[in-house]
């Protein structure tokens, strides 16, 4: 055990840039898989067919072919039509568009739950399309989609592992290195799951403090306890919440 | 690559039927993980109710870090720990595993959705705890949980490809074998791709006719 402790000491300092990378997919797929999101997600609820066809698809695409697939895909098969990134965009693209086409259904579920009146309210009051949805839509939506969304970033975090087979040096990879070191897998993967676990403790608290404000924002705040700050919240089955409108 | 151009059909023919052998592999492990994970799902979510914290804090707690922390790390973890067993075996066990953390919650707002003149009913009758529970309570919860089930198999599917990290030949291993064999990835891997959308996209469309009808 004291062998253990040893390595694991000798290996702390590499873990701070294991942690970065992982964090850097992590953060970087949640970014661009709520751009994609937002786009696909207000597309596929637009009027216009040409809009709302394509956006369809590419939800139905992502969510249809399994992230492994995709990763590896675009890894490996996607250099050879000339298009080479580097481990770390391909991680963060993968992540990204897989997600981002989840959240799509979670932005789009819960646009369409905010009751129609604010939307005439908010047209009575001549403002603009732009204007309705940054002013009045979107702000109650975002209260209703952030547990949901949570729950995605916690998936996207777990999905990053996969990164360590495009040879990125990740949480994974230095798990699998401590392994190597202490020939203690139960000690080593131990550790590991719990710097993952605290990872995604830390995110889930970012998560509902982001809720705690969004809702707070409209007026609906309610002084938190502290129960529910640090607490984490049983996670909603996103892919029901869809179908049932966005709030389950 | 081959000289005529970057993709041949005669490739992609001719990785198929290793493919299909996968899939059944895949379809084997989503349906024999989803079955342990419904059963043990339910277990824990009708331990969660127990009246002591001593036993709700703990599990919570373990449900918690099954939940967060990724699949891949798990599964390794258990295939490196677990020498003697088949890697098959430890993919259903883990998978199910998994997801019976998620099921846990599927079947807990499905028991807090029956509505308490059910309970009051039951215990009007006087009706037996064992009895209020598998004549009354489930079978109006369980019916509430169909879609979750559904919607969780469609993913766990999805999912099964990380076995490639234990030595499992699913399709997706199936797929690297073949690509390792003959250089020919970009068929493998998207013949891949297009298999999972072949079957998953249509069973998430039979899961929303579902959700609609037990909704």
């Amino acid at each position: 055990m004291s062998d253990d402790l040893q390595a694991l000491v000798d290996r702390l300092p590499s873990l701070g840039d294991a942690v970065l990378v992982t964090l850097e997919m992590t953060l970087g797929g949640a970014v661009l898989a709520m751009v994609v999101a937002l786009v696909l997600g207000f597309g596929a609820r637009t009027r216009s067919l040409w809009v709302r066809g394509p956006s369809r698809v590419v939800i139905e695409f992502f969510r249809g072919t399994s992230l492994v697939v995709q990763i590896f895909w675009i890894f490996y098969v996607l250099p050879q039509f000339g298009f080479k990134m580097e481990a770390l965009a391909v991680a963060i693209v993968a992540l990204g568009l897989n997600y981002g086409a989840y959240a799509a259904e979670v932005v789009r579920g819960s646009i369409e739950s905010v009751p129609t009146a604010q939307w005439e309210a908010a047209t009575a009051l001549n403002l603009g399309w732009f204007h309705k949805v940054r002013r009045v839509v979107f702000p109650q939506a975002w209260a209703l989609m952030i547990p949901q969304l949570a729950n995605l970033l916690i998936q996207l975090l777990k999905g990053s592992a996969l990164a360590f087979y495009i040879t990125l040096h990740d949480v994974f990879w230095w798990i699998d290195n401590l392994q190597r070191d202490t020939r203690d897998t139960f000690f080593s993967y131990g550790v590991g799951l719990v710097i993952y676990f605290v990872i995604a403790y830390v995110l889930t608290w970012g998560m509902n403090w982001a809720e705690e404000r969004a809702k707070r924002r409209l007026g609906r705040g309610t002084r938190p306890r502290l129960r529910d700050v640090f607490g984490l919240k049983p996670g909603v089955p996103t892919e029901i919440a869809r179908v049932k409108g966005g709030v389950a | 690559m081959n000289e005529e151009g970057i993709w041949s059909w005669e490739k992609a023919w001719e990785v198929l039927p290793s493919l299909l052998r996968g899939l059944v592999i895949t379809i084997e492990a989503t349906v024999v993980g989803m079955v342990i994970a419904s059963i043990l799902g339910l277990l824990i979510a009708l331990a969660m109710r127990a009246p002591t914290r001593w036993v709700r804090g703990p599990l919570r707690l373990v449900v918690d870090f099954i939940r967060m922390t990724p699949l891949l790390v798990q599964l390794v973890f258990a295939w490196l720990l677990l020498v003697d067993v088949p890697p098959l075996v430890i993919g259903f066990g883990v998978l199910g595993v998994h997801y019976a953390t998620y099921m846990s919650e599927v079947y807990r707002a499905g028991i807090e959705a029956v509505p308490p003149g059910q309970w009051e009913a039951a215990t009007a009758l006087n009706l037996p705890k064992g009895r209020t529970w598998f004549a009354i309570i489930l079978p109006q919860a369980i019916r509430k949980t169909l879609p979750g089930l559904g919607n969780y198999a469609v993913s766990m599917f999805k999912e099964t490809p990380f076995l490639f990290a234990i030595t499992v030949v699913e399709m997706y291993s199936a797929a690297l074998n073949f690509g390792a064999n003959t250089f020919s990835y970009i068929e493998a891997l998207t013949m891949v791709g297009l298999l999972f959308l072949i079957v998953s996209y249509p069973t998430s469309l039979l899961v929303r006719r579902m959700e609609i009808r037990f909704a």
